[in-house]
């Protein structure tokens, strides 16, 4: 049986001679992703915005215009019904309310779902958020430290067991993902709730990951190479790790792609965001990352004396200590 | 490296069969699981509540409430201490606001008395108790402010207290494992799994419950009730059976309190056969009430619930048995609920919710469906695409990524940990991280062969370098994970732990056991030529 070979065995591409091009282009994203998201905000769901969440199956597909009228009409303000799926699921969304009585989310919410059971007769209520403003607050708070907690955590552990450059390169390529895929939300108007945060968060893990594996790949080749360039260098290692970052990025497709398609309406989100997170991430492994390795002024022979803490120690040349069978 | 000693070999497989059969219990129909024995039966995964269907309330208790309660409280003790005093210190214009309170001692010379006193009445009680009160002076105006030590004993205590007191009311319902905890220092979070209408409980829950009998006073004139403005020692209160926008005049002081009450529970009136509550006195209550109700035959008393005079009946003969009945516009259901609030003692002090999310059964159900069938798709279309890149390898590796997944399900039961909707997603991730380390294994053993080192060597240098990369790789995931699970709420908590779990087991998996079945592979058939 013949095996699948994504990525031929003789690749050599020049991603180092291109990463103008790549830093210019990235650039220019990232900056569209982060003006998009300045001047058109996020579409936060009711975990950050605060307010009203209510699921409704109903039993045939509604008219969403007559769904529209009939929470409207109830004065909590807009609802911006959008329906699901086989389109009988419909999430009916309303502001906080305006009065401070603690109650008057709890009735607000049992006066729509009368009125629309007036309405639709079979109707069937499969979910109810309601989040305080205060609660939601919290909740962008705690996600935005956690996010940056976690950049933050992870470019330090990259700094300590190598050199600088591969901290800061790593910091900047992994904002750029979440900024990369903040735009997305931001451009798609897809809604944003926690379960994105979770996503980002793994994005950013994942992506670290590839990083990892790129720059230990680096670290090993300039041990082992120590009169080469750095742009050939760099250029030997991306290859040599592309193999397997095409492979692990399908594999992971693949098993998102199945989250995405059969995992219903709830995970859609986070499927979605993933899946482009692990795209942009693999993208900013190689040509943000790796490139600017160069940029940032690694040298192929590290300075002897710089025994940072952690430092890997262990085996440095090609010599073998023979296998045991 | 390619090495493995009996014990080894069977060390691991032990592993791997204890964690396998720990998910037994959680992977096996309710139906069948009932007859396991109970140890067994506590080892398994909680459904979370996005799964299962169910109610989750986030309840924050007001602390300026507590701070209020404090300082009517300490106003009675001050009033008292003062008044008992010999001689008595006369004092004036008392405002309790911001949780402090504050008077005028009308004699100038009685201020330094007046101080005294007041210090030995808020002396901390016992060893080692804290100051609860400052209390200064300017001029002859007298201030106690609250410490914020004192403060937040107050608040705990009455934290506690609210834990309990909901704690019993839920029990009363009879739901089915309600979790009940306390968060941060004003929060209490309650979840009733299975529970699609929370509204009974919500209005169970956040009923303060707060019960007393009172007499009403009747010297106060309907000009001063109209204007609000009550005369010392009694209170204006709004009057539920009189109509819209009633108010009674009621006696400050309580004949009968909430915590006097023995028992409480929903009947029917005789007469007219609505619903009522029912209630029982303890010892004490039926003392008091029967003596205040001998002296006080043909006058009206009332019946305050969270302060709204619910009724206030005439007083026909001496009631000496010691119950009574709180009638009202009740259905059997409030009934019923109020009477679970009473016997269950009231809230210490008044929450409110500020985060509720509740999911209905069938939704849960759908999401269980949708998991299973995705996890199934995205395990079925890992393997295949693993065993077509890796041959024998890749079979190796998918054997590795199908018992971890078992292994997951069986540490999670062991820590009884929750499985939600986005838990299911960390599975379906954890996968891919899983295959990532076999990837990077194989795709080095190719390598390797490429450079053209034996079959021996290439296994042997491809797990030795990319372990070293799967572990750092791994730590990195181990800081994202446990500040998802640290800094995260609901969902994110949910997705962590699979995340952490599934990090450490599949090193094991995909790291040790695989190497195992490669070397033993290899032992048994020294090939020198590998197809990877």
């Amino acid at each position: 049986m013949r095996l699948l070979k994504l990525v031929p065995e003789d690749t050599n591409i020049g991603f180092v001679s291109m990463r103008y091009w790549a830093f210019g282009i990235t650039g220019l994203l990232t900056l569209l992703a982060v003006a998009t998201v300045w001047f058109q905000g996020l579409n936060f769901g009711v975990d950050f915005a605060g307010g009203l969440m209510i699921e409704a199956q109903f039993p045939q597909p509604p008219q969403i215009q007559q769904v529209r009228d009939n929470v409207d009409r109830l004065g909590f303000g807009e609802s911006h019904p959008s329906p699901f799926g086989d389109g009988r699921v419909v999430s009916i969304r309303l502001p906080v309310p305006a009065s401070a009585d603690p109650g008057a989310a709890a009735a607000e919410a049992s006066r729509v779902q009368a009125s629309l059971r007036a309405e639709f007769p079979g109707i069937n209520f499969t979910r109810s958020d309601n989040v305080s403003g205060k609660v939601s607050d919290e909740l962008i708070r705690k996600g935005i430290i956690a996010v940056l907690l976690a950049v933050f955590g992870i470019a330090v552990f990259s700094w300590l067991r190598y050199e600088w450059q591969f901290g800061v390169s790593t910091f900047v390529a992994v904002m750029h993902d979440v900024l990369m895929t903040l735009g997305f939300f931001a451009i798609t108007r897809m809604e944003f709730d926690l379960t994105i945060v979770a996503a980002i968060l793994t994005i950013i893990g994942y992506s670290i990951n590839d990083k990892i594996v790129v720059d230990d790949r680096i670290r090993e080749n300039m041990r082992k190479y120590r009169k080469m360039d750095m742009g050939p260098l760099i250029d030997l290692s991306v290859n040599e790790v592309l193999p397997r970052t095409v492979m692990t990025s399908i594999t992971v497709l693949l098993a998102l792609g199945a989250l995405l398609l059969f995992g219903g309406h709830v995970l859609r989100g986070f499927s979605a965001a993933m899946m482009l997170g692990i795209v942009i991430g693999t993208y900013s492994s190689i040509y943000v990352s790796a490139s600017m390795l160069i940029t940032l002024g690694l040298k192929a022979e590290p300075p002897k004396a710089k025994g940072g803490p952690g430092r890997r120690s262990g085996p440095q040349n090609e010599s073998y200590d023979g296998a045991q069978v | 490296m390619l090495n493995f000693p009996r014990w080894k070999v069977i060390g691991i497989w032990a592993i791997l069969a204890f964690g396998i059969l720990l998910s037994v219990p959680s992977l096996l129909p309710p139906s069948v699981s009932e007859y396991l024995p109970g140890w067994a039966q506590r080892v398994h995964v909680n459904l979370g509540l996005d799964l299962a269907g169910g109610s989750h309330l986030l309840y924050e208790a007001d602390t300026a409430d507590v701070a209020r309660a404090r300082a009517t409280l300490i106003e009675d003790t001050v009033r008292r201490a003062l008044r008992t005093n010999t001689p008595p210190i006369d004092i004036g214009e008392v405002s309790t606001s911001g949780g402090q309170l504050s008077f005028v001692v009308r004699d100038p010379t009685q201020v330094d008395a007046a101080l005294q006193v007041v210090r030995d009445a808020t002396r901390p009680s016992g060893f080692g108790g804290v100051r609860e009160w400052d209390v200064s002076n300017q001029g002859n105006r007298v201030t106690l402010r609250p410490t914020q030590a004192g403060l937040d004993n107050a608040i705990n205590q009455a934290m506690t207290g609210a834990h309990d007191v909901i704690d019993r009311r839920i029990n009363a319902l009879g739901t089915r494992e309600p979790t009940i905890q306390r968060e941060g220092t004003n929060r209490i979070l309650v979840e009733v799994p299975g529970l699609q209408n929370p509204d009974q409980l919500k209005a169970l829950i956040g009923r303060t419950a707060h019960l007393e009998f009172r007499l009403v006073d009747l010297s106060v004139t309907p000009q001063q009730i109209q204007s609000g403005r009550a005369p010392i020692g009694s209170q204006i209160l709004p009057y539920a059976e009189g109509g819209p926008g009633a108010r009674i005049a009621v006696q400050r002081r309580a004949i009968i309190t909430g915590d006097m009450i023995s028992d409480a529970r929903q009947t029917f009136d005789q007469q007219d056969g609505r619903p009522v509550v029912a209630i029982s006195f303890d010892g004490n209550g039926t003392r008091r009430f029967a003596r205040v109700t001998q002296e006080n035959t043909g006058k009206p008393f009332a019946i305050i619930l969270d302060n709204v005079v619910l009724s206030a009946p005439r007083i026909d003969e001496p009631i000496l048995g010691g119950s009574a009945q709180i009638r009202g516009s009740f259905t059997v259901d409030t009934a019923n609920s109020l009477a679970i609030s009473l016997k269950s003692g009231s809230l210490p002090v008044a929450l409110r919710i500020i985060e509720e999310r509740s999911v209905g059964p069938d939704l849960g159900a759908d999401s269980i469906r949708n998991g299973i069938i995705a996890s199934v798709v995205a395990t079925a279309a890992v393997l295949i695409f693993m065993f077509l890149s890796y041959g024998r390898f890749g079979l190796y590796a998918d054997l590795a990524v199908a018992i971890n997944l078992f292994i997951i399900v069986g540490v999670m039961a062991l820590m009884n940990s929750t499985l939600t909707l986005p838990g299911i997603a960390g599975f379906v991730l954890t996968m891919g991280t899983a295959v990532d380390a076999n990837v990077l294994i194989n795709e080095r053993i190719r390598e390797e062969r490429r450079k053209g080192r034996s079959v021996i060597m290439a296994v042997e240098n491809g797990y030795k370098e990319a372990s070293r990369t799967i572990f750092e790789a791994n730590v990195i995931h181990v800081i994202a994970g446990s500040i998802m699970l640290l800094m995260g709420s609901g969902p994110i908590k949910g997705f962590a732990v699979v995340l952490l779990i599934g990090i450490v087991t599949s090193v094991f998996t995909a790291v040790v056991f695989t190497r195992m079945l490669v070397s033993q592979w290899i032992r048994r058939n020294r090939p020198t030529e590998i197809h990877i």
